[in-house]
């Protein structure tokens, strides 16, 4: 299982990876951590003329809070380091508990946040976790720089936003409040495999007790990850419960999409998704804090 | 016309030059070009870990890795586990423990444990389970792999206690 | 071999492989650089079903880098057959493979063209722009279709049906008609492979001058395949040098003859150059051999208290495509053991071997035996639950006690008349398993919730063969500079061979086992030798090691006599070394001395002894039971093992270290069999399953907590050093016991479990559609 050919960059700087997307256009694809991009091209299922290396360009790397609260994380962030960092995990509990889901620690070790989305896997955790958080992913592209809502970003199976002549470098998510609830909770056939189905949730507790600012995604349940609405609407301006969550996990099941595979049916994720909104629902209010 | 990128790669700490195409994996680079067989081949689709080397460090699928890629690196492969003909704690663990069988598999735990243990050296067996969790042996049953993590572990550290 | 204390045999020695394969200087097969060598690829079928209209190698062959490119139209018209070396049931010859595909394709991943080049980066990239022109015709995927016949895989066949016959004993149809209780179920055990970590590979250096044809890579049974080889190719045996390397695991799948057995070295006879060609991953989940891919339509017959008078039973093995070597073991062995280790008084079975249009089966670790465990131990759950009988209690009842033994059973083995277990407890060993994993403490909690999951323990029995096949070869030569070399006829897949034979031969000889050096497998060490399948290298290799020492002994005893001109019956061999009855004489000659001796004279002789062991086809027969203990999340339908025990005896363990390893290697290969492993096809013969993404094989995060117990009470009375084999017995029950274990957790849904594998999915639907 040899790739086939391919002449290959390794820009500096993020002008040059602009410039070489631009030259090659459709017969390039940028490599990241490469553990999702190298096995299709050893499986020859991926065949670009030209690979641009985006491990050599400091600029997509690193991460920082800034003065709002916003954690800004590198494109090129290993998603080993969403999982290891202490600053991570106290700007996003969530994005760090789920990076931990991904995976075995060799991928997590190359794999990067930016690749992840780009990728956009419909059973991958990170764009589950970016859309439930209403992450923003800045673009830049020959024209300058935009940023996109998560919400807005992924637009089928490993389909996304970003234009030919554009890419990812940076993802910001939005300010965490100390006391909001969260939890993930996935099913995969075995330890580190894609999830059948996943969920993830968070949402916080206003001074009267009732919730707010609920947000549910699920993973493996559709062409893209999918904000649960309808089970967020049953949440907002309830006080938390069992029968609460219970009734939500009814709702949201109606938001989801499944198809079958060989691992599971659709009737099974719809089913199980059900269950999971209840349960990580049940975790995110348990959870201390 | 195939281009050839002419690069240095430093493995086991010793500056190791090639030529090769873009597209050869850090694995086949090792085995092929540099002789060093002792890096292994299930998959080549970055499931099975038994390609697993150190770069930097840290435990990745030299399979999942182009070759032209691992230049300014630390490359750790089996063949730079032992010092001076002298078996190390983990492989000296392996032994005792028989925790190999075809030992096909056996370099890619040997880089992800010496990773893991450099990391987490005191780990609980549940944290030794899923630190090896990305790697598949069919012959032992993980049992005495387990085993002998742990028990390389105790070793290391009594080495360091003076 | 009671009451002696032994220095090696039954100790834990540490393996003498290790060190090479601790520091990466193993040398498995595609490890090995000749020379000149050149790089093989295969184009293989993308349809499961397909006449060939046209193979245009003409782009391939142009490709710099690219030496030959060939297809069958290149090599015929003549072409060999794959042979069948195992259970050649009447009608297989119809289904017999060419090494290359001749006017159809039947499998998706069968051999079409060949491409030879410099490296596997160019190989590929020749296979890509070979065209094919293909007329794809429906695809028979299942065995119902087969049977039924609409569609031809082998047209000159006339059917699909490879071979068909009953076997029993007793009298079936009379104990069902008078039966207090009866009951009949389907069970379904899916396709698997073995999917050891290394690929398969091989590298062939053919000179049609001098002439020789060496192949590295071989293993298994390299002297049936020389054989074989040498014919196909018109060469003597002789000129057919099979190699063995390093191996990174066997289970059964490696080192039979297949397709590319023949095209590599096809490959270096048309290059003359030697050829290297290594299979990768997604080549061998479609083509090395599958498996255990039977239905089961078993009924059982008792008593109003659960005695056990008949069971009745039609197993359909899906072949695949072709009939290879392994001919029909799986669904004839299953059927064979479906009674187990019971008292069984009447049986019969309708064994059937459909042809479909997939990857062709061979064995399996634990061939018909883990599928046979599974619905007969399922069955005997089910018989419990509706006669209100406790099922150990049940078992217990039905076990064959150690009065009944011996027991022939040779009226269920086509060609083994004489089949018969031997003496053991069969109870016993279920009582040690049930003690060790307090069956007692479980067996009123089926089905209970704890810690939100819903438990059950699952139990199983089982009997397993060993060491059958023909005889063994070993010899031993010892050398002047005091090093001891071991020859075995057997192979090594990593087991620890050389290990176990130098204990044997440290053992007999006297000596300390550091100087001893064990080569094995290839066919140029020895004249013959038997090969390494159905767990036989202990008893057999093993044995024959002891007779070369013994007889290595004596030939040092005689040279003795002759350098110290006395009478031989008045010396004796210990220790390393031969010794005067009157030490103060003579010191005692050690065998680098005698050795040396032997060099010196007139005909520079070696000293070395030659033997073989034979069992006479007498099989020995391990037995136990497993033992799971699960926790099944009923709403999202994972199933965690949390605690298994196994229990086999097996006569004597000549290194307890390295069958405890085998137990729980088997053991976790058979929790993949019944909860992941999955070969799916669609109905179009695709595979679905081409990776390790979706084939999926378990790691440790599956493991539970193992208990895994060697019985060491009944010596087999076949061998001297009465081993049994011990290679199988931790896999043959597994899906026997979780599945056991799953459906006792799910009791109160009253669900059936009757297929493998228990995925979520599965469960999930079943509890469903009973509204849980």
């Amino acid at each position: 299982m040899k790739p086939p050919k391919f002449d290959y960059y390794a820009p500096t700087d993020i002008d040059g990876a602009l410039a070489l997307i631009a030259e090659h256009g459709e017969d390039a694809r940028f490599l990241a951590g490469g553990q999702s991009l190298v096995p299709m091209m050893n499986f020859r299922i991926a065949a670009p003329a030209a690979l641009i290396d985006l491990n050599r360009i400091p600029a997509l790397r690193g991460i920082h809070v800034d003065d709002a609260g916003s954690l800004h994380i590198g494109a090129m962030t290993r998603t080993r380091q969403l999982e290891t960092d202490p600053e991570i995990a106290a700007a996003n509990p969530l994005l760090h508990a789920a990076a931990a889901h991904i995976a075995h620690v060799q991928i997590r070790n190359r794999g990067t946040l930016g690749g992840s989305l780009a990728h956009a896997d419909p059973a991958a955790e990170l764009p589950g976790i970016a859309l439930v958080c209403d992450a923003e992913i800045l673009l830049h592209g020959p024209n300058g720089k935009r940023t996109v809502a998560s919400d807005s970003f992924f637009d089928g199976v490993f389909s996304t936003a970003i234009a030919d002549d554009e890419m990812i470098t940076e993802i910001i998510f939005p300010p965490w409040p100390n006391q909001r609830r969260w939890g993930f909770q996935e099913i995969s056939r075995r330890d580190g495999d894609f999830a059948m189905i996943g969920i993830a949730a968070c949402f916080d507790i206003g001074g009267d007790g009732l919730i707010a600012g609920a947000r549910l995604a699920a993973i493996g349940a559709g062409d893209t990850p999918l904000r649960l609405t309808s089970g967020e609407a049953v949440l907002t301006g309830q006080a938390p419960g069992q029968a609460l969550f219970t009734d939500a996990a009814f709702a949201a099941i109606d938001d989801l999409r499944p198809g079958n595979d060989i691992h599971a049916s659709a009737a099974y994720r719809r089913e199980v998704g059900g269950v999971l909104v209840d349960r990580v629902l049940t975790e995110a209010w348990g959870r201390a804090l | 016309m195939t281009v050839l990128h002419r690069i240095k790669l430093t493995v086991n700490g010793n500056p190791q030059d090639c030529e090769i195409e873009a597209r050869m994996t850090l694995a086949d680079c090792l085995r092929e070009i540099l002789n060093m067989t002792g890096t292994h081949l299930g998959c080549e689709h970055g499931v099975c870990g038994a390609c697993t080397v150190m770069v930097d460090g840290v435990a990745v699928r030299s399979c999942l890795m182009f070759a032209v890629q691992a230049v300014d690196a630390e490359i750790t492969t089996i063949e730079g586990l032992a010092r001076d003909g002298k078996l190390s704690a983990l492989q000296q663990a392996f032994h005792d423990n028989f925790a190999l069988q075809c030992g096909f598999c056996t370099p890619g735990f040997l880089t992800t444990a010496e990773a893991f243990l450099a990391e987490n050296p005191v780990p609980t067996r549940a944290e030794v389970q899923r630190a090896i969790s990305g790697n598949i042996c069919r012959c032992t049953g993980y049992v005495s792999i387990v085993d002998a993590i742990l028990d390389a572990a105790e070793r290391l550290r009594a080495e360091s206690t003076p | 071999m009671t009451g002696t204390a032994h220095k090696y045999i039954g100790k834990s020695v540490k393996r003498l492989e290790d060190e090479r394969l601790l520091t990466g200087t193993g040398a498995y097969v595609d490890d090995l650089k000749l020379p000149g060598m050149a790089v093989m690829a295969i184009l293989r079928s993308p349809h499961a079903h397909a006449r060939i209209r046209g193979i245009d190698l003409s782009a391939a062959r142009a490709l710099p880098g690219v030496i030959d490119a060939f297809s069958a139209a290149d090599i015929g018209p003549e072409l060999p057959l794959i042979p069948i070396r195992l259970a050649p049931f009447e009608g297989f010859e119809r289904f017999l493979q060419p090494p290359i595909a001749v006017g159809k394709v039947r499998y998706v991943g069968e051999p079409v063209a060949v491409v030879i080049a410099s490296d596997r980066y160019v190989a590929e990239d020749a296979l890509e722009l070979i065209d094919i022109d293909l007329d794809p015709i429906s695809a028979v995927t299942g065995i119902e279709q087969a049977v039924a016949g609409d569609v031809l895989i082998h047209e000159d066949a006339g059917e699909n049906m490879g071979s068909r016959y009953t076997v029993g004993r007793g009298d079936a149809e009379a104990a069902f008609a008078d039966a207090a209780y009866t009951r009949r179920e389907r069970f379904v055990t899916n396709r698997h492979s073995a999917a050891p970590m290394e690929t398969r590979g091989l590298i062939a250096e053919f000179d049609a001058g001098i002439p020789l044809l060496r192949l590295h890579g071989a293993t298994k049974v390299t002297y049936f395949n020389r054989r074989h080889l040498a014919v196909a190719f018109d060469l003597p045996e002789a000129a057919v040098e099979l190699i063995e390397t390093d191996v990174g695991g066997g289970f059964g799948v490696r080192g039979e003859l297949y397709p590319e057995d023949y095209l590599v070295p096809i490959a270096s006879r048309r290059t003359g150059r030697p050829v290297k060609w290594i299979e990768d991953r997604r080549e061998n989940l479609m083509a090395t051999n599958h498996s255990r891919d039977i239905v089961c339509d078993l009924e059982i017959a008792a008593t109003a208290d659960g005695g056990i008078l008949a069971m009745r039973a039609t197993v359909q093995g899906d072949m695949g495509a072709y009939i290879r070597t392994n001919g029909g073991v799986v669904a004839s062995r299953a059927a064979q053991f479906l009674p187990g280790p019971y008292r069984v008084p009447s049986f019969s079975c309708d064994v059937q071997f459909l042809i479909t249009n997939k990857t062709p089966v061979g064995t399996l670790r634990g061939p018909g035996r883990f599928e046979a465990n599974f619905c007969r131990e399922r069955m005997l759950d089910l018989m419990a639950d509706d006669l209100g009988i406790d099922p150990a209690e049940l078992r217990l009842r039905n076990l064959l006690e150690p009065a009944e033994l011996p027991y022939r059973i040779g009226e269920l083995v086509p060609g083994d008349v004489n089949a018969t277990f031997d003496p053991g407890d069969y109870p016993s060993a279920l009582r040690r398993v049930l003690a060790e994993i307090g069956y007692d403490d479980w067996k009123d909690r089926q089905g209970d919730i704890i810690d939100g999951r819903a438990v059950g323990l699952g139990i199983a029995c089982f009997i397993e063969s060993s060491a059958a096949g023909p005889p063994e070869t070993a010899r031993i030569t010892a050398a002047p500079d005091g090093g001891i070399e071991i020859r075995t006829g057997a192979s090594s897949v990593g087991q620890g061979t050389e290990t176990g034979l130098a204990q044997i031969g440290a053992e007999y000889l006297g000596i300390d086992i550091d100087r001893i050096g064990v080569l094995h497998g290839s066919s140029t060490l020895l004249a013959s030798g038997g090969g390494t399948f159905h767990s036989r290298n202990t008893v057999m290799a093993g044995n024959a090691v002891r007779l070369a020492a013994e007889a290595l002994r004596d030939r040092c005893v005689e040279l003795a006599s002759l350098r110290w001109n006395t009478e031989a019956d008045e010396l004796s061999y210990r220790d390393g070394a031969v010794h005067r009855p009157d030490e103060a004489a003579a010191e005692p000659l050690t065998l680098a001395e005698l050795a040396t001796f032997a060099r010196s004279r007139g005909g520079k002789e070696t000293l070395s002894a030659d033997a073989a062991f034979e069992n006479e086809g007498k099989l020995s027969y391990s037995y136990g039971a497993h033992a799971a203990l699960v926790a099944v999340d009923v709403a999202t339908g994972v199933v965690e093992v949390k605690r298994y025990v196994l229990a086999e005896e097996i006569g004597r363990a000549l290194n307890p270290a390295l069958v405890v390893g085998q137990a729980i290697g088997g053991m976790m290969q058979g929790l993949g069999g019944t909860l992941l492993d999955h070969m799916v096809y669609d109905e179009d013969g695709q595979l679905l399953t081409g990776s390790f993404a979706d084939y999926l094989l378990p790691t440790s995060a599956n493991l539970p907590d193992i208990t895994a117990i060697a019985l060491e009470e009944f010596p087999s009375e076949f061998n001297p050093m009465g081993f049994k084999g011990a290679g199988e017995g931790g896999i043959v029950a597994v899906a026997a016991a979780i599945g056991n274990a799953v459906a006792l957790a799910l009791k109160p849904h009253s669900i059936v479990i009757n297929e493998l594998p228990l995925t979520p999915d599965r469960l999930r639907a079943l509890l469903r559609a009973v509204g849980a």
